[in-house]
């Protein structure tokens, strides 16, 4: 069973939608025994990270994610729910994330020429910097993706598994281990899109 | 580098697509499930879905509808049509839209984009703006393009983006249904006014039209039209295929 982490950011429709479409076992909670029981756990989230990041530690669930996470149980974080895996994030503030990954995330007007549309918004291709991970083992690099942010995961090299050319190669995905990170939406990406999520589905636990 | 988006756009009245004819291989042509299956699997970038009902059973109807959609295709969709309050945004949100465009709801109250940005985020709010040319200056029509509202259309555009509009579709009522290519003079003149995404919208009529467009204004994002599609005029792959030989950067 497939764990959606429901803590009131963002609609969930779409993504469970996709989950069932591709055949998976897919609840939306808000209940940290489910998803202590769950096999794997999808955090996704659109809008701020400062509040997101709130939400989940009033709610508690922060905790349970870092504990599943480290007892090696796949993680899979989408756009903002991305974002919230790593260190700290800097938008309306600086806020403390999960941690799971290093790093941090930034505005992308940062990196990006001026004269560019902020957010980065539509399809964009991925390219992969180092080994093909084993999110990607359904797609080829040039495939394409839809993003919608603003803000972007930096400081985390070793980790990143795909960037996306936008003036600047921005972070589109990172791993570290069991736990994944998709800057972009699977569920609003067509076909290329639904075989990420058919690997993460298929992706087996480890230790990080 | 982020790529052009071809939209294909569904007019919507009692659960039926409206002029959804002529497709091949089709045989119930006015379903929007299967319409919008057809197009996600043949390069659309995604779907507009305008809600042309007038009751509130059929209104009921297409947020049903709307459900199935969201949770058979799976690129992102637009709504528009009867979006008045903030409401409306939330109704057609939870059936799995991803931006809701408001036009004669914002005419009337002018709030409603901010109050809708706020909350559901800029990115999820599409202006959507039927302007005419009247005495030479671009006015905005409301009702359908019927009324003229009398506003200055860049200047009301401009406001709504200042508000919170996350992207702007500018249909031309001098150009839309004429297909003889898209109104390039009025989006370059909303290309020049706003940093947001802006769709062109009214007037094609071939995969000329499109080069055109993206080649003689970098700055529009994306191409929208319904008959050309419906009637199998344009079809998706080929008028890609086309724009890709011309250098406009295309998910193919």
């Amino acid at each position: 069973m497939i764990a959606i982490v429901d803590y009131g950011v963002g609609n969930l429709f779409s993504l469970k939608s996709s989950l069932i479409a591709i055949g998976a076992d897919a609840v939306v909670t808000a209940n940290a025994q489910t998803l202590r029981d769950a096999d794997k756990i999808i955090l996704p989230g659109v809008g701020a990270f400062g509040d997101a990041a709130k939400k989940l530690n009033d709610s508690g669930l922060s905790e349970v994610l870092i504990e599943e996470a480290k007892a090696g149980k796949p993680l899979l974080g989408i756009c903002l729910g991305m974002q919230l895996l790593f260190e700290t994030g800097y938008e309306y503030g600086i806020h403390r994330g999960l941690g799971l990954i290093p790093g941090e995330i930034r505005p992308i007007a940062d990196v990006i020429p001026a004269g560019l549309k902020i957010p980065h918004i539509g399809w964009n291709a991925l390219s992969f910097p180092g080994e093909k991970s084993p999110l990607f083992r359904y797609i080829n690099e040039g495939d394409h993706v839809y993003f919608v942010h603003s803000y972007y995961a930096t400081k985390c090299d070793n980790y990143v598994i795909a960037n996306a050319e936008y003036g600047a190669p921005l972070t589109a995905a990172a791993q570290r281990g069991n736990v994944f990170g998709c800057q972009f939406h699977p569920e609003k990406s067509g076909a290329v899109g639904l075989n990420i999520l058919r690997a993460f589905c298929e992706t087996e636990g480890t230790v990080c | 580098m982020i790529t052009k988006r071809i939209i294909p756009c569904l007019d919507v009245r009692d659960g039926r697509v409206v002029k959804g004819v002529n497709f091949l291989g089709l045989c119930d042509v006015s379903s929007p499930v299967k319409l919008a299956k057809y197009y996600s699997d043949n390069g659309a970038d995604e779907l507009v879905f305008y809600d042309i009902t007038a009751s509130a059973e059929g209104r009921a109807l297409f947020t049903d509808i709307l459900c199935e959609v969201a949770s058979t295709i799976f690129i992102p969709l637009t709504v528009g049509g009867g979006i008045n309050t903030v409401a409306d945004f939330d109704r057609v949100l939870k059936c799995g839209a991803d931006k809701v465009s408001v036009n004669s709801g914002a005419i009337r109250n002018p709030a409603l984009i901010g109050e809708a940005a706020k909350r559901y985020g800029d990115q999820c709010v599409v202006l959507s703006v039927d302007v005419k040319r009247v005495d030479g200056v671009f006015r905005v029509f409301a009702k359908g393009g019927r009324e003229n509202t009398g506003m200055e259309a860049i200047d009301w555009i401009r406001r709504c983006v200042d508000a919170g509009a996350g992207e702007v579709v500018v249909n031309s009522i001098d150009t839309d249904g004429v297909k003889n290519g898209f109104d390039l003079e009025m989006l370059d003149a909303v290309c020049r006014a706003v940093s947001v995404p802006v769709i062109a919208s009214g007037g094609a009529g071939c995969i000329g039209d499109f080069t055109k467009l993206f080649t003689t204004l970098p700055g529009v994002d994306a191409g929208l039209a319904a008959s050309i599609f419906h009637f199998h005029e344009v079809a998706i792959p080929d008028l890609k295929a086309e724009l890709i030989k011309n250098g406009i950067p295309m998910r193919a």
